[in-house]
């Protein structure tokens, strides 16, 4: 009894790897044949554009709020723990490195994925299963082309934008609690900030960082939505799993690019 | 076992055939959908292919159209192969045929005017004015020029299936595949529909694909008939022989008996033994 247990057991994880990597191989396949798509985007710019509305503009509002509190909530801590060493003199440096080289991106990437890819994946799932997807194919009109390399794109210039946007916004939220309602010398907040925030080592490995969870939460939205099982149950496991993975690999990846750039430094 | 009367078609020429279907197979995870179906249809003609529900009746369609690819045989549109054709090419033949969706399968997006008006603006570079006249020809063969405003989620089942034929109708096909054109509609509806494909078909030439399980309706316009069960063609004729088969089974299809060669009962145990096996 216990043997074929364990027997059980273990056919269950070779099936769940073998599942896994299936999944990964159409993912794959299906992310090249998506970029190959990408070409007609140069003649019709303007099915890029209005996808830089819904995945990008309509995340602002949410990236913005988040970040002027996430901010806020850094100088106050930030405050607090400084100031028993007298250095309180230091938290626009502490703000903004801690913004700028690790919240900025990850925090906008999990906003993200739970935002616009979540949308993504929802509009994409419910088109295939209303027959949408198939509908053009048969009109003659390549859905990779049409609707998926667009959205694809869009999230990839989007993400890099908007982990910009948290991380200014958030240094000016740090900026009103330090300086604001907590008596910080408002010259020594920004100089502090601008002689220690490189611009190579800090903000280019924050914006290569946000690059990259942009591509990581944008193809695996589009992916989940076009893999989606095409019935109503199907499309919202999909979103749940759209979210649920994209952000663990973005915390995963996070762990991964900051042990690189550690590295190099 | 089906021991269907075969009834061969008459009148066929090989350049009347757009679409020939040979040996085809196509199977589904364990489940063999197709195993060794043929068949013809003509040009200009109405042909229904009907059958009980999950015989693979829009897989088919799928099939002619290349979204999916068989396991085997041959699918001839207009003496393509359809599976040995390239994207490009493949694309271009589609230009050549229209389809309607059971589900009408209308872009929620956009409205009932830039739905008729998508493939044209996708693949014609003609001006506003031009695509505004065809679209508004569509629509009104259709009779829904009125409601070229509105979006698909204010449409009843049976206009959204009307604008999904205007859309298809847009590139001017030489074939209409309809995918369960009738199904849960009203009596109204489904009349309009049921002179809509015969008028289309008539008055533009085209050639026209059924796929349904409702019989009244497709045979009092189809010129001919296909039945398929069990992954084959059980037989074939036109509507008048179709209705003096001496087929059981083709004749409790055609006339909806409740019992016959299949069943009305799922195959159980003795039913006095099932009440009282308790007791």
């Amino acid at each position: 009894m216990r043997i074929s247990n364990l027997i059980n057991v273990i056919t269950g994880l070779g099936r769940f790897g073998l599942g896994f990597l299936q999944r990964l191989g159409r993912s794959v396949l299906f992310l090249l044949r998506t970029l190959a798509a990408c070409s007609v985007l140069f003649a019709r710019p303007g099915l890029i554009v209005r996808q830089l509305y819904a995945v990008g503009v309509l995340t602002v509002l949410i990236i913005v709020v988040a970040g002027l509190f996430v901010g806020m909530v850094l100088g106050l801590q930030g405050y607090n723990i400084l100031v028993r060493f007298n250095s309180e003199a230091s938290l626009g440096v502490m703000v903004g490195l801690s913004l700028v080289r690790e919240l900025g991106p990850v925090v906008t990437a999990l906003l993200f994925a739970g935002r616009a890819g979540s949308a993504l994946t929802a509009e994409i799932g419910l088109m295939k299963a209303t027959e949408q997807l198939s509908g053009m194919e048969m009109m003659a009109v390549d859905p990779y082309k049409r609707v998926l390399a667009p959205r694809l794109i869009a999230g990839f210039i989007s993400m890099p934008i908007l982990a910009a946007m948290f991380s200014c916004v958030g240094v000016l939220g740090g900026y009103f609690v330090g300086v604001g309602l907590l008596g910080v010398d408002a010259g020594a907040y920004w100089s502090q900030m601008q002689n220690s925030v490189d611009l190579w080592d800090d903000v280019l490995n924050g914006m290569i960082k946000s690059i990259v969870f942009g591509f990581i939460a944008t193809w695996i939205a589009v992916f989940e939505g076009y893999d989606s099982v095409p019935t109503s149950e199907g499309v919202s496991m999909a979103t749940t799993r759209s979210v649920v993975s994209a952000s663990l690999v973005v915390l995963a990846a996070n762990f991964l690019l900051t042990a690189l750039m550690l590295g190099e430094e | 076992m089906f021991l269907g009367l075969i009834i061969k078609q008459t009148d066929s020429k090989s350049g009347d055939i757009l679409v020939k279907i040979r040996d085809l197979r196509f199977i589904r995870g364990d489940k063999i959908i197709f195993n060794g179906a043929d068949l013809d249809i003509r040009r200009g003609k109405i042909t229904a292919i009907m059958g009980p529900s999950g015989t693979g009746k829009t897989t088919l369609l799928k099939l002619i159209g290349g979204q999916l690819q068989p396991a085997g045989g041959t699918v001839h549109v207009d003496g393509l192969n359809v599976h040995r054709l390239r994207q490009p090419e493949l694309y271009t033949l589609r230009k050549r045929l229209g389809m309607l969706f059971q589900s009408g399968a209308l872009l929620t997006d956009l409205s009932v005017y830039e739905n008729v008006a998508f493939a044209l603006r996708e693949h014609t570079a003609l001006p506003e004015s031009m695509i505004r006249h065809l679209v508004l020809t569509k629509l009104h063969a259709v009779g829904l020029r009125g409601a070229r405003d509105l979006m698909p989620s204010e449409l009843s089942g049976g206009m959204a299936r009307r604008v999904a034929l205007a859309r298809a109708l847009a590139l001017d096909p030489m074939m209409i595949m309809y995918d369960e054109p009738f199904t849960g509609q009203d009596p109204i509806s489904m009349g309009v529909l049921v002179k809509l494909i015969k008028t289309m078909n008539d008055a533009l030439g085209i050639t026209s694909v059924i796929v349904s399980h409702d019989v009244p309706e497709s045979a009092s316009i189809a010129d001919y008939i296909y039945i398929i069960a069990d992954g084959k063609v059980i037989e074939h004729g036109t509507p008048e022989a179709l209705s003096q088969t001496r087929s059981d089974w083709t004749r409790q299809f055609m006339q909806g008996l409740p019992d016959g060669p299949v069943r009305f009962h799922y195959p159980a145990a003795d039913y006095a033994e099932d009440l009282f096996q308790n007791i």
